[in-house]
Order: C-alpha cells, then sequence, then structure tokens
C-alpha cells in the first residue's frame, strides 16, 4: 500500500498549475487542479478497501528526514481509523468544493493562481493527518497555515483582504509558539516524536513523575489548537479570513483546515486522557467560545461573517466534545460539520455569485424564488445545522450535549442555550436571504450545474449524515461512545427548535420585531455588533505599544543613543582625547622631548627609591 | 595540490587575471564568472570524502609556510563536516554574486569582481585553515576587499560607514592576534590540530584564568563578526550602505566566520571557559534574537529591515553553539547554511527591486505584485524560508537549536521561540506593504523579473527546498563533526577536575610543611 500516493496527487497538481498555469487555457488548469483530487480521493477508497477493517493502524516507511543527537524523525504515514475518516472529508468535500470552484472562480483572473494554492492546500492537509509522529503534523499544520494565508491574501491587491491575510498568518503563528514548546517538551520528556512510540513510553512512565510535565505539554500544545481551530483567545483571524473566495471559506475556514486542533487533540487523546485539568481546560475553552461567538453571531450583517462566527461556534462544540473525553462525538461532529458548513459557505457563495459579490444580508431578501435549488440545499443545512431531529447534526452535536451532561452540568446548559442561539441566528440569515422582498439591484439568476452539483451532494450528506457510524468505527482507539441521554437531547432539540420559531416570528411574521428590540437593548446590541471591541483592545493594548516601545526605546533609545552614542562613539571618543594626550607627549620638539626625559627619570629615580632600589 | 587547496587558489588566480586585464573590457566578467564558477566544481570534490567520515579532516594540505624555529607557522588546511558545507556555502554563492554584480554595478565592474574573488579567497582559506596563524591571516584578508567594496561601491553614507566597520572589527582581530600569540607562548605551536592533540592526551593544559582569558581574546573578534548583541551596531549602516553583491556576502557568508570561530575554536580550545560563559552567550544571543526581531518591526526601509532579520537569526546559531548540546550545534551549523542560502536569496531580489524601483523605502512600494508577479512569488517563497516555514531551509536549522535550548533550558527556548514569532510578524507586514495592497502609480510601470534574474533565483529556490526536505543529505558529516568538537568539550571537564586535585595536594604539603 503506497500512502504516499494519497497527497503525492494534489502536490502534482499544485507544481504543474504553479508553473505552467499561466500559460495554460482554463479548462486545462481545472483539470489537473480538480483531476488531482479526485484521483487522490479514488486511491483514498482504494486504498481503505484494501486495508479494511483497519483494526491495526497501518504505517509506511519512507525516508529519514532528519535526525541528530537522540532525535530522528521519518518522513512516515500513518492510515488508522481517526485518518481514515479524515482522509475522506477533505478529500470528498475538498473535490466537492473544488468542482464548486471552476464555476464559482470562472471570471475571476488568477483562476490558475487560486487552483495551484487549493491543491497545494489538499496536500498539506493529507500530510496533517497522515503524519505519524508530531514534527511532520506541523509541516501540515504550517503548511495549511501558508494556503489559508494565501488564499485569504488572493484578493491581494485590496487592502482588506492583505491586512487579513496577514492577521490570519500571526495569529496561527502566536499559537504555533506553544505548538513549538509543547513539542519541545514532548521530545525532553519522551525523546521521540512518534505518535505510536509517545503511547508506548507513556504506558511505562510513573504517573506521579508524569503528570505535572504532561500537562504542561498538553496546555502547549492547547494553545496551537486555539490559534488554527479559532478557539478563544486565539478566534480572532476566522471572522476576518472570509476576505478571501468563498470556496476557500468552505474548504479550508470551515470544512477542513480549522478542525486540525480538535483533529490534533483526538490524535494524542491518550496523552490527554493522563490529564484531567488540561482536559477540563479544552472543555471550558470550547463551551465558551460557542457561546461568546454564538451572541457575535447574531448581528453581523455579512452571510458570511455570521457562519464564520457559527464556524467558531460549532469548532467550540467539538473542543467540548473532545474536552469531556467524548472524541468520537467530537470527530463525529467533525464530519457532518465539514458537511453542512461547506454546504452553508457554498450556498452562501451561490447567492454571492448571483448577485455580483453582494454579502449583505440587508440587500438580499425573496431570492426564494430565483435560487431554487440555492433555497432548498440550504434549508438543509441551517435545518441540520440548528439540530432538527434525524438531520445530521441532530446526533453528532447532541452526542456531545449528551456526554457534557453526564460529565458537567453547566457546561451542558450552556451549549444547550447556544444551540437555540445558533439556529436563531442561521434562520435569520436565511430568512433574510431568502424571503421578504428583494432590497438589492442586481438581476439574480440561479447557478450553473457545476456549483448546484455539488450543493446538492452536499445537502444529501447534512440531512443523512448522521446516519454514517462514525462513532462506533471509532470505537475501537476511543472506547465505546456514551449512552444517548434522551432528557439532554429533548432539551438541545427544544432549544434549536425554539430558536427557529424566534428568528420566524423575528423575520417573517413581524418583520417589525427586529428594528424595535435592537433598539431595546441598545448598549448591549452595540457592544454586540462591534464583536465586544476585541480587536480594538488587542490593537490598542498589543500591537500600539510593541511598536512604540521598538521605535522609541529600542531603536532610537538603546541601539542609535545608548549603544551606539555613549557605547561605541563614545569609545571613539575616549581614544581620540587620549590620543591628544599623547599627541602632547610627541610634539617633535627636542627641548620638549628633553623636558620629558628629566621628568621621567626623576619619577623613576623617585619610585625605585621608594620600593627599595633596584636589587 | 589537494582538492581543497585547488578550490581556495582558483578565485585567487582568478584574482590576478583580472588585474592584469584591460579597464574597460567584458572579459573581467567572463574571467570572474568562470573562476568562481571552476572553484564551485572543483569544490563538489570535497563532498565524498567528507560525507565518509565529517569528523575527520580531510583533503589536507600540511605544509611549512614560514620556516622560522621561533614562529612555526605552517600552511596546514583541511576540511571537516562543519567547513565542507561552509566552504560549499562560499563557492556557491560566488558565481550568483558575481551574476548579480553585472546587472547591479554601474561603474568600475572589473574592480568590484576583483575585490570579490579575492574576498572568496580569503574567506575559503578562514574556513578551511588549521593553523591559528594562518586563520588570522586570511581573516583579515576577507576584511580588506569587503571595506573596500562598501568604502567605494557602497551608498551615500559609505566614507564613515566603511571605516566604522573596518576599526571595529579590527578592534575584534587585534584581541584575537593578541591571543593566538599568548597562546602560542603557551603551547608552542600555531597548530590547531596538534594543540588539540596535546589538550585531549593532556601533555599540553592550560589553567582556568589562561582559559578565560583566551576565549575573551578570541570571542572579541568572533563576536562582534557575527555580531552578537551589544556589538551589533556597525552591522545594520554596513548592510545597508553595502552594495547588493557585497551585503549578500556580508550576510550570508562573512557572518558566518564569526560563528564558525565561536563553534570551531572557542569552545574546543578553552572549553571549560566555554562552558562558564554558555550562559552569558545564550543569554545575550537570546537578547539578540528578540531586540533584532523588535527593531526590524519598525524599519522604514527593506534592506535594513533585512539586516535586522539576519542579526535576529545569526543569534539564534550563536544560541544553538552555546547550548552545548548536539542538536543545537547542529542546527546552528545547519543554520548556517540555510540562512547563507535565504538571506542570500532575499538580499539578491530585494537588490532587483532597488534596480527597478530606485529606492528601498517602503512607503516607496505597494502593489508591486501586480506588475512583478514572479519577483512576488520568489520574494514570497525567500521569506517563507526566511522566517522558517517547515518544508524550507532555515526551519530545520532553527527547530534543532531551539530543542537544543529546550534541553539546557526550558525558559530559554520559551523567549527564542518568540522570535520566531516576531520573525512572521516584521516580514509578512513588510511583504504586505510592498507587494500586495492597491499598486501606485510609479509601481504600476515596473518590468517583472527576466530570464537573466532569473537565473541565480532559481538554484537559490532549488536548494532551500533541498535543505529543507531532505535534510539527511546533509546532516550526517554535520553531526559527526560537532559531536566530535562537543566531545572535546566535554572531555575537558574531566581534566579541569585533574587539575584541581594536584594543586589541593599541593597546597596542604605547603601547609604541612609549616
Amino acid at each position: 500500500m503506497h500512502l504516499w500516493l494519497i497527497p503525492i496527487f494534489p502536490l502534482a497538481g499544485f507544481v504543474i498549475n504553479g508553473l505552467f498555469g499561466r500559460r495554460m487555457p482554463k479548462a486545462l488548469v481545472s483539470l489537473f487542479g480538480v483531476g488531482s483530487v479526485a484521483l487522490s480521493l479514488g486511491y483514498v477508497c482504494y486504498a481503505l478497501s484494501q486495508l479494511w477493517p483497519l483494526t491495526t493502524p497501518f504505517t509506511g516507511h519512507y525516508y529519514t528526514w532528519l535526525q541528530s543527537g537522540f532525535l530522528q524523525v521519518g518522513f512516515d504515514l500513518t492510515v488508522d481509523r481517526l485518518t481514515a475518516v479524515m482522509l475522506l472529508i477533505i478529500t470528498g468535500v475538498g473535490l466537492l468544493i473544488h468542482i464548486y470552484s471552476i464555476g464559482y472562480m470562472g471570471h475571476e483572473s488568477g483562476y490558475d493562481r487560486f487552483f495551484t494554492f487549493f491543491n497545494l492546500f489538499v496536500f498539506f492537509m493529507l500530510i496533517l493527518v497522515l503524519a505519524s509522529n508530531l514534527l511532520l503534523l506541523f509541516v501540515g499544520w504550517e503548511g495549511v497555515g501558508l494556503c489559508s494565508y494565501l488564499l485569504v491574501g488572493f484578493y491581494y491587491h485590496d487592502n482588506y483582504s492583505s491586512y487579513s491575510a496577514n492577521k490570519a498568518m500571526i495569529v496561527n503563528r502566536i499559537g504555533d509558539f506553544g505548538f513549538l514548546l509543547g513539542i519541545f517538551l514532548v521530545l525532553i520528556t519522551f525523546h521521540t516524536l512518534d505518535f505510536s512510540k509517545m503511547a508506548a513510553e507513556l504506558s511505562t512512565m510513573p504517573v506521579e513523575t508524569g503528570a505535572g510535565i504532561l500537562t504542561m505539554i498538553c496546555l502547549l500544545l492547547l494553545a496551537g489548537s486555539t490559534g488554527k481551530s479559532a478557539q478563544i483567545p486565539l478566534y480572532v483571524w476566522l471572522p476576518d479570513a472570509m476576505a478571501g473566495p468563498t470556496p476557500v471559506s468552505a474548504l479550508i475556514h470551515a470544512a477542513t483546515m480549522v478542525t486540525a486542533g480538535v483533529y490534533m487533540i483526538a490524535r494524542l487523546s491518550f496523552l490527554y486522557n493522563h490529564t484531567p485539568v488540561a482536559m477540563e481546560v479544552v472543555a471550558i475553552i470550547g463551551v465558551i467560545t460557542a457561546a461568546f461567538s454564538a451572541t457575535i453571531g447574531l448581528a453581523q450583517h455579512d452571510i458570511k461573517k455570521v457562519y464564520a462566527y457559527s464556524t467558531i461556534s460549532q469548532l467550540g462544540y467539538m473542543f467540548l466534545g473532545v474536552g469531556i473525553g467524548a472524541y468520537s462525538a467530537g470527530v463525529f461532529h467533525l464530519m457532518t460539520h465539514a458537511f453542512f458548513k461547506a454546504l452553508l459557505f457554498l450556498g452562501a457563495g451561490s447567492v454571492i455569485h448571483a448577485l455580483a459579490g453582494e454579502q449583505d444580508l440587508r440587500r438580499m431578501g425573496g431570492l426564494r424564488k430565483k435560487m431554487p435549488i440555492t433555497f432548498v440545499t440550504l434549508l438543509c443545512a441551517s435545518l441540520a445545522i440548528s439540530g432538527v431531529p434525524y438531520f445530521s447534526a441532530y446526533f453528532s452535536k447532541d452526542a456531545i450535549l449528551s456526554a457534557a451532561y453526564s460529565h458537567s452540568l453547566w457546561m451542558f446548559w450552556v451549549g444547550a442555550v447556544t444551540a437555540g442561539v445558533t439556529s436563531f441566528y442561521v434562520f435569520r440569515a436565511f430568512f433574510l436571504a431568502f424571503f421578504g422582498t428583494y432590497r438589492g439591484h442586481e438581476h439574480a439568476h440561479e447557478s450553473s450545474w457545476v456549483m448546484t452539483a455539488p450543493l446538492i451532494v452536499l445537502a444529501v450528506l447534512s440531512v443523512g449524515g448522521g446516519y454514517i457510524p462514525v462513532m462506533s468505527w471509532l470505537s475501537l482507539g476511543f472506547g465505546p461512545a456514551a449512552h444517548e441521554n434522551t432528557i439532554a437531547m429533548d432539551i438541545s432539540v427544544a432549544c434549536g427548535i425554539l430558536g427557529i420559531v424566534i428568528a420566524w416570528l423575528f423575520y417573517i411574521v413581524r418583520p417589525s420585531l427586529a428594528p424595535a428590540f435592537t433598539r431595546a437593548i441598545g448598549p448591549v446590541y452595540t457592544l454586540v455588533f462591534n464583536k465586544y471591541y476585541v480587536d480594538e483592545l488587542n490593537h490598542n493594548a498589543i500591537v500600539r505599544p510593541l511598536k512604540a516601545i521598538s521605535d522609541v526605546v529600542l531603536w532610537r533609545g538603546v541601539d542609535e543613543a545608548l549603544i551606539d552614542g555613549v557605547g561605541v562613539n563614545g569609545m571613539g571618543r575616549l581614544i581620540r582625547s587620549w590620543g591628544g594626550l599623547l599627541r602632547w607627549f610627541q610634539s617633535g620638539s627636542v627641548r620638549n622631548y628633553g623636558t620629558w626625559v628629566l621628568i621621567g627619570s626623576l619619577l623613576a629615580i623617585f619610585v625605585f627609591g621608594l620600593v627599595g632600589g633596584v636589587r | 595540490m589537494s582538492v581543497l587547496a585547488a578550490t581556495c587558489l582558483i578565485p585567487f588566480v582568478g584574482f590576478l587575471i583580472i588585474l592584469c586585464l584591460p579597464r574597460k573590457s567584458n572579459a573581467a566578467f567572463y574571467t570572474a564568472f568562470g573562476a568562481s564558477l571552476v572553484a564551485f566544481f572543483v569544490s563538489l570534490a570535497l563532498i565524498p570524502p567528507a560525507l565518509a567520515n565529517g569528523a575527520l579532516f580531510t583533503s589536507v594540505t600540511n605544509q611549512i609556510w614560514l620556516d622560522n624555529p621561533a614562529l612555526p607557522i605552517r600552511f596546514h588546511m583541511g576540511v571537516d563536516g562543519i567547513s565542507l558545507w561552509l566552504i560549499l556555502l562560499t563557492t556557491f554563492l560566488l558565481p550568483i554574486a558575481v551574476w548579480a554584480a553585472r546587472s547591479m554595478i554601474k561603474e568600475r565592474l572589473r574592480t568590484f569582481l576583483a575585490f570579490l574573488l579575492l574576498f572568496e579567497f580569503g574567506v575559503l582559506c578562514v574556513f578551511s585553515a588549521l593553523d591559528l596563524f594562518m586563520f588570522y591571516v586570511f581573516w583579515e584578508i576577507a576584511l580588506v576587499p569587503m571595506y573596500l567594496m562598501v568604502g567605494t561601491f557602497g551608498g551615500p553614507k559609505r566614507g564613515p560607514t566603511a571605516l566604522k566597520f573596518f576599526v571595529y572589527t579590527m578592534l575584534g582581530s587585534v584581541l584575537m592576534l593578541a591571543s593566538i600569540l599568548y597562546l602560542h607562548s603557551v603551547t608552542g605551536t600555531f597548530d590547531y590540530v596538534e594543540m588539540m592533540q596535546g589538550f585531549t592526551s593532556g601533555r599540553l593544559m592550560l589553567t582556568g584564568t589562561q582559559q578565560t582569558l583566551l576565549f575573551l581574546g578570541f570571542f572579541a573578534a568572533f563576536a562582534i563578526k557575527t555580531p552578537i548583541f551589544p556589538l551589533h551596531t556597525w552591522l545594520p549602516d554596513t548592510y545597508t550602505q553595502a552594495p547588493m553583491p557585497a551585503t549578500m556576502l556580508l550576510a550570508a557568508v562573512m557572518s558566518k566566520m564569526g560563528v564558525y570561530g565561536l563553534l570551531r575554536f572557542s569552545i574546543t580550545l578553552f572549553p571549560n571557559a566555554a562552558q562558564d560563559a554558555a550562559h552569558w552567550v545564550a543569554i545575550l544571543a537570546i537578547i539578540g534574537i528578540l531586540y533584532a526581531a523588535l527593531l526590524a518591526f519598525i524599519q522604514p526601509n527593506i534592506k535594513r529591515l533585512i539586516a535586522y532579520s539576519s542579526l535576529s537569526h545569526l543569534s539564534f546559531i550563536v544560541l544553538g553553539i552555546f547550548t552545548l548540546t548536539q542538536q543545537g550545534a547542529d542546527g546552528a551549523v545547519f543554520l548556517m547554511i540555510a540562512h547563507g542560502v535565504s538571506i542570500a536569496a532575499l538580499f539578491l531580489l530585494t537588490g532587483y527591486m532597488e534596480q527597478r524601483r530606485g529606492s528601498l523605502e517602503i512607503a516607496d512600494f505597494g502593489g508591486l505584485a501586480s506588475p512583478a508577479p514572479g519577483l512576488a512569488s520568489a520574494y514570497m517563497i525567500t521569506l517563507y524560508a526566511s522566517i522558517g516555514l517547515p518544508t524550507l531551509c532555515n526551519f530545520i536549522g532553527e527547530f534543532l537549536i531551539l530543542q537544543g535550548a529546550a534541553i539546557v533550558n526550558f525558559a530559554w527556548a520559551g523567549w527564542a521561540t518568540g522570535g520566531v514569532i516576531l520573525s512572521a510578524v516584521y516580514m509578512l507586514w513588510m511583504y504586505q506593504r510592498t507587494f500586495w495592497r492597491p499598486k501606485t502609480e510609479q509601481v504600476a510601470k515596473l518590468p517583472d523579473l527576466r530570464l537573466r534574474d532569473w537565473v541565480p533565483v532559481v538554484p537559490l529556490i532549488l536548494l532551500m527546498l533541498w535543505l529543507g526536505n531532505y535534510t539527511q543529505s546533509f546532516m550526517p558529516p554535520i553531526s559527526s563533526a560537532t559531536s566530535r568538537e562537543l566531545q572535546q568539550n566535554k572531555a575537558s571537564q574531566e581534566y579541569r577536575v585533574q587539575l584541581k586535585h594536584p594543586r589541593t595536594v599541593h597546597v596542604a604539603e605547603v601547609l604541612r610543611a609549616h
């Protein structure tokens, strides 16, 4: 079984389109761009059918990448059941979004550049999930970050896009700080980075010696996860990342890359299971992020921003899941989320495409008749994310909430209420876009089949995805899932449906209610609308002081005035003044020399006399 | 003649030929390019024996240079796993610098090329010298052409800048010369290999005080050359004022002379002093990493920004050496190469920008990616190599260094990793303001890279990918050489104990006698 073939196809697509794309016709670019992912999906299916039922992980050792001292890192790829799920999501959903992009990006300049970066992204994402050691995982981790940066900055000539791309990369780098330190600590503790060897070392490690350092490792790696998966406090980049083209938002910033943090924690579950403290922190970050970002989603006018905050919120659920030990539920929700959130974004993209780039909900409305396929598919996605019974998220989200119910009641209640808030804002966007009267100026039309076909496939998955037995498939690695708790499920379903009903009241039945309500809660609304002023806070508390310190204190103060001015040039002045003194001695006048000789001799006699003469 | 001697001599022959050529002719370029290219291909022959065993000195030439019984100076050169890649880096970058000089140096190209070759000759001999006196001589020989390149071909403030650069580095090397002479008076030889044999066999011994003084003397030269904070203030001005091909070599090659000296001489000749100093030097290096990164953050000029970024990366190398761990030292040597490749490419591409726009103020750019997508792509790859993206070269070096630091003191790794974040901040911010954003009128018409501009860029980029992805083609000889150096450093701990032991006995005897 040649696992390296899985990522090699998108890499080949990247190389071909990157080198020759500019001179190739669009059809050829699409062929290489989409075909490479299709081949990769094909090979994943073939490989999995060969490896079925995958009760033991399969590893391919390819070459030694790096060896120094006790550190040895190989380019080794492993497939186990968790990786299998991720591979199918990445190549499957990835292929659909690639096909969709043919239509969506068709009229854009930089078509070849788009597919070049998109293929590179798939390559790095596959490396990330196939990696059998932490450093190779980090390669994928950084690689997907790079592609995210390049694609958010796709419209690089735009101020906001280029700013957002930088922000995404830099905030992620802050997370990587923790990730790297975590890797170093793993190396010091285990002397290896291979997951299997780490697990073996861990099983022989005495509990007392390991507890503190394991908690430290897990918390540092968690810092990396909060960056990549947009959790508090490093979530700030994701909403701005929506500046990229919509397929990018769907694939990278909803379905795959942002779930990397969840994947990593699930991958390292053997470590996290040893540290209840770190697990609790994961769960708390998850549940708070879920609630916090859902409230921001309530007040956004940009349809993509609404979905972006929803993504952060749903990722919070996944963190909650893995944090309370319900790994299989977390990964299950990762999968269903990939379906319905990719669909939400692609549907939004279909609308934006039809309205010639309009993203503001206030200038949409009444699109139900004009875009029937988009309407129906987005309805499926909205129902799915709301957790309406028998749609996909009903199974996955409620598996998490059931587990939360038995873990900690407050987490469950926050999660359940958030589910209601989620269904409210998702349906708010849905109603604003598709119901009422059209408030824009463009002539809307349904998108072509290249775009609607992927929508339909994803709609089917969003509706029926809950019946894929991911939890029992993963029970091999993570242990059997907790029993479903009917009370918990009933409460969360009730919250979800209540949210839909309120949205229906606010935006369909009595449209005047919404503005009246926002006026009534004035200051609160302003606070939420401005995203709690977190960006402004970061700018004024971190970026500006750093700049000022670097400029005024370090550059002008320390570097130029102190070290160079006082130190180096001061030394120069000192030498010059000594030189001046010495010049006095070397006047060239014989009479002066005579004087010095005389003074010197007297001094010598005096000194020798003092110490008792020459013996 | 050994391969190594031939490699070193070819640029010198080229230098002599250029001096004889008429002033205005293309022959100077072809001679310089040919000589540097031949030197590169000849130097490739150094690889196989060094790969077989990186810990041994191969391709050795050992002859009496000055036949004076009082000062037995030998012409002793050889190459091991540490110097191998540095020599190859130099021979690899020289044709590129010559090629770049052709389009970037407008007047008196012949003189400039002559300086380049003389510089190469000096640097190659520095990296291969195994006799300390010879090392010193070539250390200075390499300085002179660089001083002249900065002083005659540099920017508007070239005069004072070149003077500062020269005096500053001379000050360090004079202290090193004094130390070398003192070392000779103690050991009776200038030969490094002989000295090391003496030390390891216990035949020669330096007391703690001697080691400390000698360590400081050598350290002055190496710390200024590298430079290490706070001896760095010559660097930003010199890098900025130097003509671009000279800046490339300053950052990529000349800065490596300092760190090479630290690794080759400081930690093996004066092991105990090095161990005592390691803590302080590492802290200076960490300050240097963060300090330079913060200063790069607010530079308004691209070249100056990259100069500070280079300082930050060089501090990583110093940190790696003074962790005195296998990973740290391996990472340091690897980063010497990786940084050499990436910084050369960065300055080369920046030179193309200067050629096109006539300025390197960030404010004068904006939207360059629209008219020059090729330049933008090449710059992006190089930039990511420089800020340590895995799969490109610098990452490996920085990762190993930080890992070595984490083994010694986890807090060091914590602070130094901060430099990794900051490097992304200042580089990406610079890139955004120059290549991205709406294009300005002055930038809109600038031409993209032409074929002859691509010629030196492509090998650099390929090498970055090779270094980053197939590291094991480079690492084994480095590891064997650094592990030998570290063993020599560690072994000394034992003889320090021996050294103290007889002394205490002696004092006890004296007391009893009274």
